[in-house]
Formats: structure tokens, sequence, C-alpha cells
């Protein structure tokens, strides 16, 4: 069989990549103190995953327009209010959960919730890598703005720096990345990969390049650890993957700057 | 004083977020080479002042700078915490990518070993810095692109006495130096006696405009501070 279409490589392929850019979004997050926003923004997508398996049409659509309304709302709170929005994020995330869990048909509750990478066809394969190559794109070119707002948002502004459209562009991101990870470690654990591996990084990173490049770093060798670990033990790879990044942020622990 | 040039005139300024009137009737002027202090209670539209005069919200009346005037901002709301994972190399880069002019830069904020500067300080977490070496990194930062004018909103918020004196008197240096411009929001009357040559009272509309020594006077200070006046004139008396 052809390497490049055999199952176990496209699952490393679509893991690794996923890793990739989750890890430096969550950079971000982090540094945007939305660390619980990220941890859970993946639960709203199951609502969005029943309601299209019940319409019939393709999961990745419904979970994405799930999570764009999210960031909506939490773009919207972040304009309005400059307090921290989590108790909303926390009991609204928490709502569509159990929402979700009630409404997703019993036979794909499970790969819902936990994902399944055994069932990646080479087509996701291809918009996992396109997806991928956007949103790292995008964030090399809005990273300078994106840290200056996070830094202040008054300074962002003087400079001429749309900081709520740069918001809305990152979170956008977060989305789609958080979407197409939904295959990897399902609803319950895509945010983990988003937050675990950068929180990781940031134990042992005084700067940001560093930061954000091992934050990535960490979320490939999370995907790649997990999914080999899982395919040769025959596990669930989705809760291997996160679980391969909390022994890599344990790791960093012992090394903390 | 007849051949300094005007380089800012404010009009009849006004300031409104959702019907709300926070700045009203403000006319003053700056000259450059001036220090002009504003100050005034808390929530009295201070900052506001000084994002209307950024552009970054819709006033009406009128602003006029200088044509090509560079405008340097230090705002008051900065989220570095020792947690923020950015060198102050990093941080200054992102407003210059020449290393040279940064280090020039962080002598003249005081900071003189170079040594000192390439090994310890460039390198170091931005958040891990103590309050006053956070400030002067960004008054550096304000200061790279060679501006006309600097606004400062209470550059001093958060750093001890001797601290506040210190970044003063920074600022009295660089503007010796430099030639700048400074406008800066104060909650200490003695910095304003001290550093400025004018002082505008704001709260919601202008309480006293002039030369700090003229009219800062117990009248004013009790319209614009209602009853912490006392307090604020024995400070200044001692």
């Amino acid at each position: 069989m052809n390497i490049i279409t055999s199952p176990l490589f496209l699952q490393l392929l679509v893991g690794i990549l996923i890793g990739l850019g989750a890890g430096y979004l969550g950079s971000f997050m982090i540094m945007k103190r939305m660390s619980l926003v990220g941890d859970v923004i993946s639960h709203v997508a199951l609502p969005g995953i029943a309601i299209a398996i019940i319409l019939e049409i393709n999961p990745f659509f419904g979970a994405f327009t799930a999570l764009f309304l999210a960031i909506v709302g939490i773009w919207f709170l972040e304009r309005r209010t400059e307090l921290s929005s989590e108790t909303l994020v926390g009991i609204f995330f928490a709502l569509s959960l159990a929402l979700g869990i009630l409404i997703t048909p019993e036979p794909e509750l499970l790969e819902a919730l936990f994902g399944d990478i055994t069932k990646i066809r080479p087509i996701d394969a291809l918009i996992t890598f396109a997806l991928t190559a956007i949103v790292l794109f995008t964030m090399f070119r809005i990273y300078r703005e994106l840290t200056i707002s996070i830094i202040s948002k008054q300074l962002a502004q003087s400079m001429g720096i749309n900081v709520s459209k740069i918001s809305f562009l990152f979170l956008l991101l977060v989305a789609a990345i958080v979407a197409i990870g939904l295959k990897v470690t399902g609803v319950f654990l895509m945010g983990a990969l988003v937050i675990v591996p950068a929180a990781a990084a940031k134990n042992i990173s005084i700067g940001l390049t560093r930061f954000t490049k091992l934050a990535a770093l960490f979320g490939g060798i999370s995907a790649l650890g997990g999914i080999l670990f899982a395919n040769y033990f025959n596990l669930h790879p989705g809760p291997i993957v996160v679980l391969a990044s909390g022994v890599i942020f344990l790791l960093t622990l012992l090394f903390r700057k | 004083m007849a051949n300094q040039e005007t380089i800012l005139t404010v009009e009849n300024l006004g300031v409104k977020f959702d019907n709300n009137e926070v700045l009203k009737g403000l006319n003053f002027f700056v000259q450059k080479g001036d220090v002009l202090a504003i100050v005034g209670p808390n929530g009295a539209g201070k900052s506001v002042l000084f994002r209307a005069l950024l552009g970054l919200v819709p006033y009406s009346g009128k602003i006029y700078w200088s044509p090509k005037l560079k405008v340097g901002y230090v705002p008051q709301k900065f989220n570095i915490d020792k947690d923020l994972p950015l060198s102050v190399e990093e941080f200054l880069k992102f407003k210059e990518k020449n290393l040279d002019k940064i280090i020039g830069v962080l002598k003249s904020v005081g900071i003189r070993d170079e040594h000192h500067i390439e090994h310890h300080v460039l390198k170091q977490r931005i958040g891990w810095l103590s309050g006053g070496q956070i400030q002067r990194i960004l008054i550096a930062w304000s200061i790279l692109d060679n501006p006309d004018v600097l606004l400062f909103d209470e550059p001093t918020a958060g750093i001890d006495v001797g601290g506040e004196e210190t970044i003063y008197n920074l600022l009295k240096k660089l503007k010796n130096e430099r030639g700048f411009t400074i406008i800066l929001i104060s909650h200490d009357l003695n910095i304003v006696y001290k550093y400025a040559n004018n002082v505008i009272c704001v709260n919601k509309e202008m309480v006293c405009y002039g030369e700090p020594s003229t009219v800062l006077d117990p009248a004013s200070l009790a319209k614009l501070y209602g009853g912490e006046a006392s307090f604020y004139k024995h400070e200044h008396n001692n």
C-alpha cells in the first residue's frame, strides 16, 4: 500500500497539523487570558454537530457554525466590557454541551465527544492542510498587531491598529482550528489541545518567539506521540493525544522559568 | 513667549458617550516645548481627553494639531504582568527593528551600561522588571520614532514615590535633550508644580487653566476636588 494513503500516515499528518495550529493559536489565547474560553470553546460545537447530523449535512459545517456563533458572542462581550467574561463563558459553554449531548443521535455521540481520527479520509487531510496553512499564514500577518493589542488596547489604537477587527480575526482562526480538530480529540478534549501545549511552552519561555514556536511544537509532538501510542496499544487516540500534552506540561514544570 | 510656535489648539471640545457628557467646553492651546499637566479627580475625563486628542473617540468642537507633527503616547493601561512571555527586545522590535537604535534609546532613558542592556535588559521578560524599569521601557518605546509631542497618561501610576521623582526627572531630561513638548496626566499636584509650566484642571469641564502657581488656588482646587481640596493644598504646602 502506498504510504501516503496508509491510514496511520493520514492520521499522523492530520493530527500533527492540527496540533501545530492549535498549539500556536493557544499561545495567544493564553496571552489574551482566555485559557478557560480556549479550554471549553470546543464544547459549543456539539449542538452544531447534532443539528448537522439530524439535517444530514457535513458535521464540520455544523460544528464551525456553532463555534462561529460562540466567538461572535465572546467578541461582543470583549468589546462591550473590559471585565472578564469567564462566568458567562463557563455557564453558556457547559449548557451547550448539555444540550448537545441531549440532541446528538446515540450512534454518533461517542465519536462527537471523543473524536475518531481512525476514520480520517485523504480529503480530510487535504482540508486540514489547507486550513492549517491559512490559519498559520494569517497569524504571521497579524501577530504583531495582536500582541500589541493584548499589551494595551489604547496603545494599539493610537498606532492605528483596529483592535476589534484583529481580535475577531484571531477568534475566527481559533474557531476554524477547533472545528477541524474535532476529528482528532472530539468536543470534550479539543480545547485542551489548544491550551495545554501552550501552557507547557509558557513554563519554559522568556520571550514570545520561543513561546509561540514551542507551543506549536508541543501540539505537534502531542499528536504524533499520542496517535502512535494509541495505534500501538490499540487505544482511542483522542484522549491519548491530550494526555501526551499533559505529560509534556508536567515535564516543563521541572524546567520552569 | 510671543515667538513660540503653537502646536495644538483646542476649541470648545466636548465628548459624549451614549448621551452622557464626559467632557464639555474645553479651550486651551499648547506651544512647542511646553509641559502641560492635566489634573482632575478620578473619572473627570482626563484619559478621555487624551483619547480625543489622539482622534480615538468621536468629539465635538475643534482640535488643531500642527501639520506633520508626530505624537508619541504612553497609555495608562498596560497588561504587562509577570506572566506575559515577551522579552524587552521583542517588545521594542515591534516598533523599531534596528538594534543600535533601540540600544541608543535605552541609554537615553537612563539604562546606560551597554553590556547590561544587551545581556540583561533586552533578553529579559518584560514582566519581570520592576515598575520603574517597565516605565522606562515604555518611555523608550514612545520615543523610538522621535516624536515631537509626548502624551503620558499617569506615567508613574504604580511606582513608589522615589521612583516617581526619577521618572519625572527623566522626562525633564529628555525634554531638554530632544526638545519634546509634553502633555501629561497626573494626580500629584507636587509634580505639577515642579515640572509643568501650564496646567488644565478638568472635571468634565475646564475648572482652571494657566500657570500652576497662579491658577491652582484654593477656590479652584475646591471646585475641582470638592471635599478633598484641603488635603491637596496641604500636600502642596509641605
